[in-house]
């Protein structure tokens, strides 16, 4: 069988992958897979909702969440304080659901899976094993495994295809599934966390995706508890015209741990197409939660036509003593991207850090940054941010400290290292720090510097070309962040930042 | 191997002429010493040759095993056979030396159409190599030249040199600023890759350098000129009257 033996070498990040992904010169997963698909009516009202909610089969309480929180989006405005400019999103205009046709019904075995659905899945370089278990094929969970394990869950457009190494999480307790699976089938714990940490009413964005949030990824870990595994969603944004707006909700109980990553990717496309997902994480005392992105959404091409725009709430919220959570970010795709992962520091003594890197090329532009919100006493946050830009593009770093006035003898570091390349992009360093009590220390670090010739010509006289030359540099740049990631997709995200500065320099 | 006439280079941004007809000739399997005063253009060479934006080649030529060098981009000389020894190796932060040569190594052999070499493989050369030049594990995993020594960061480059195995290494003043040992441990190293089909040019104020690395021919550079040329008994004369007599005599 041609795939279980391919299955060898794509296990994981090896080299084949990732030479795999370093001949690719321009955006690797701009195809589109031409799957029949079903669309609901394009636009946004409280049929729509209704029909979303329908579709996900479920129950009365949750249709009713999202009409209250559709009718709060009414009301409210979009937001335009961020250093972002792109032209008018008609909300009117987009398809808020679109599924595969196949996945209608739930398919059994491989055979009643659509077999473009797995192309795309192989396209996306989803480990083989994974595509095979996402496909349900028979007997795939026992094929050896190397290497570490990692649970995966995709998301299609708008509805998640399936989730692999169920049973083996299941016997460990932890709870890894699609939110509609959760909604129908933990319900106690949707209503219980659902909205707790990003209120319904947070912000445009959030509220809408509140309103119509097809599916993402749940995750529960109970007390006490290691997760075996990484787990990981892979985002695709494959039909025209439509939003993806995912909902996932992690749940750390006491004393477990966790380690979570995204991926995303979206077809080349001269039209933008919008995404606003919404992430929740509680954490509870003595727990830990990794969660990892690395964002590779269309960025749109060189004069700014298509490409994602990105506007994401991320928060974690801290809610035990002595909480930990760690975001890592890869940000190298959509032509606008919008983004504030957060942490609530609200335990005694709970921490959070935040590594980002931030590629903006051609003509993206990246409002980012973080906010962290010290709650609670002794609680401590770090934040390493890199900002790389190249092309004409702009790249803003907005990070907020806030030291509440209970938050006694708490600590903050911030460092924020801005890289340009070429003279036609720009970088913006904007701190927001507000200590409300004497006890408190907040430090924050800026710098700016430019990939220097010097450094480029002794690399080329080693022999690399200019792109690895380049690559090289920007690696070395941003290595405390990169090193911050699993080990798997540590690898990848390195190619990534070489694949997404091709073409920024000469 | 190493055919240089006529060579006449102005800088790009401004009307200054730095190289003014140099002519110069390194054979296989020779090692050819440059001196001269300070300023007189001998790094300005090695960059020309290895290709440095911001100069301008207004006349003559540059070979490598006669093939035209000015028209290479800087990797593609390197892959050609072409390593330069800079005077003031520069820093790369955060990228670990060993990356660093691991990445060079490959780009070359990628370019050359040769097998990439694995990480096991390459682990032992470079360990053998580092060895020689008494470079720990810590100094290969450190940054490219971050916090390095004087002396470390000129026996990185001798270890870059040995790794890549060019055919004609240019050293500008790898002996300055290191003391007895270094510049011995230096010597050594280079003298390990002297070899029939492998010419050095030299640059260096010293003749203590040349001591250990004998050179067969001894050029003196002056205003952008090779001005004498000699055995290495030149470099001595250099040594005991300085530039002073030979440029008078040449005037
Ligand atoms: N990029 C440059 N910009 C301005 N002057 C330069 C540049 N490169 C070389 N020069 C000048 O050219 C002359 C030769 O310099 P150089 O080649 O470094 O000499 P050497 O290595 O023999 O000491 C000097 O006068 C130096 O100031
Ligand atoms: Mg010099």
């Amino acid at each position: 069988m041609a795939a279980l033996d391919q299955t060898q070498v794509k296990e994981g990040v090896d080299q084949e992958t990732v030479d795999a992904v370093a001949e690719v010169s321009t955006y690797k997963y701009g195809w589109e897979t031409d799957i029949e698909m079903e669309y609901a009516p394009k636009g946004v009202n409280p049929d729509i909702v209704r029909l979303i909610s329908e579709k996900n089969e479920e129950p009365e309480w949750m249709t009713e969440w999202r009409l209250a929180a559709f009718e709060r989006w009414q009301q409210m405005e979009e937001p335009n304080w961020a250093m972002v400019s792109y032209p008018k999103i008609d909300f009117q205009d987009q398809y808020y659901y679109a599924r595969p046709k196949s996945m209608e019904v739930k398919p059994k075995s491989l055979d009643e899976v659509d077999p473009k659905l797995l192309a795309t899945y192989e396209k996306l370089g989803i480990p083989l094993k994974e595509q095979m278990i996402l496909a349900g094929v028979e007997g795939a969970e026992n094929a050896p495994v190397e290497g570490r394990k990692v649970a995966v869950d995709a998301v299609f457009d708008s509805v998640s295809v399936g989730t692999t190494f169920q049973k083996e999480l299941q016997e460990a307790g932890v709870i890894f599934c699609s939110i509609s699976e959760a909604i129908r089938e933990h319900p106690e714990l949707v209503k219980k966390y659902l909205g707790s940490v990003v209120p319904v009413s947070d912000n445009f964005y959030a509220t809408l995706n509140s309103a119509v949030f097809s599916d993402g990824s749940f995750v529960y870990v109970p007390p006490g508890v290691r997760c075996p595994m990484e787990l990981s969603t892979y985002f695709r944004i494959n039909a025209e015209n439509t939003g993806q707006f995912e909902r996932t909700l992690i749940i750390a109980d006491k004393g477990s741990y966790v380690s979570y990553l995204e991926g995303c990717t979206a077809p080349q496309r001269d039209v933008a197409q919008l995404h606003a997902a919404v992430v929740e994480i509680i954490i509870e005392e003595d727990a830990e939660v990794k969660y990892s992105t690395v964002q590779n959404w269309y960025p749109g091409d060189e004069e700014g036509k298509g490409g994602i725009y990105n506007f994401v709430t991320k928060r974690a919220d801290c809610r035990g003593d002595r909480a930990k959570v760690m975001w890592t970010q890869v940000e190298t795709g959509s032509a606008v991207t919008w983004k504030y992962p957060s942490c609530i520091l609200r335990g005694e003594e709970s921490q959070g850090e935040f590594y980002s890197i931030a590629i903006a090329n051609n003509m993206q532009q990246a409002d980012t940054g973080t906010k962290m919100v010290h709650l609670g006493k002794n609680t401590k946050s770090r934040i390493v941010s890199k900002g790389i830009s190249a092309g004409k593009a702009q790249n803003t770093y907005r990070g907020l400290v806030s030291m509440h006035p209970k938050a006694k003898n708490s600590r903050n570091y911030t460092q924020c290292d801005s890289l340009l390349i070429g003279d036609k992009c720009g970088a913006h360093t904007v701190p927001y720090i507000e200590v409300k009590n004497n006890s408190s220390r907040v430090e924050h670090e800026a710098t700016t510097s430019k990939v220097d010739d010097d450094q480029l010509f002794y690399c080329r006289q080693r022999g690399m070309d200019e792109e690895e030359a380049v690559a090289l540099v920007v690696n070395g740049f941003c290595k405390d962040v990169l090193q911050a990631l699993p080990m798997e997709f540590a690898m990848e995200a390195q190619q990534l930042v070489a694949i997404s500065l091709e073409g920024s320099v000469g | 191997m190493l055919e240089i006439k006529n060579l006449h280079v102005k800088l790009e941004e401004e009307d200054k002429q730095i190289l003014k007809g140099v002519d110069l000739t390194v054979e296989a399997g020779k090692v050819h010493a440059i001196m001269g005063p300070n300023g007189s253009g001998k790094s300005t060479l090695s960059y020309v040759l290895s290709g440095k934006d911001g100069y301008e080649v207004t006349d003559g030529t540059a070979t490598l095993d006669g093939e035209d060098l000015l028209d290479l981009e800087p990797e593609e000389r390197a892959a050609a056979g072409m390593f330069l020894a800079f005077q003031y190796p520069v820093e790369i932060p955060g990228v670990g030396n060993m990356t660093f040569l691991r990445t060079a190594v490959n780009a070359q052999r990628k370019a050359r159409g040769e097998e990439e070499l694995s990480a096991a493989d390459f682990l032992k050369v470079v360990r053998a190599k580092a060895k020689t030049l008494k470079i720990d594990a810590d100094m290969l995993k450190r940054p490219v030249n971050v916090g390095f020594s004087g002396g470390e960061k000129k026996r990185n480059e001798i270890l870059q040199m040995a790794m890549l195995e060019p055919k004609m290494c240019i050293l500008d003043e790898t002996d300055s600023g290191l003391d007895v040992d270094a510049m011995k441990l230096v010597a050594e190293g280079v003298n390990a890759l002297r070899d029939e089909g492998r010419g050095f040019l030299v640059i260096t104020h010293y003749q203590r350098l040349l001591d250990h690395i004998k050179p067969d021919v001894v050029h003196i550079m002056a205003n952008g000129r090779i001005v004498k040329t000699g055995g290495p008994e030149l470099a001595l004369e250099v040594e005991n009257n300085g530039y002073a007599d030979i440029l008078a005599e040449v005037a």
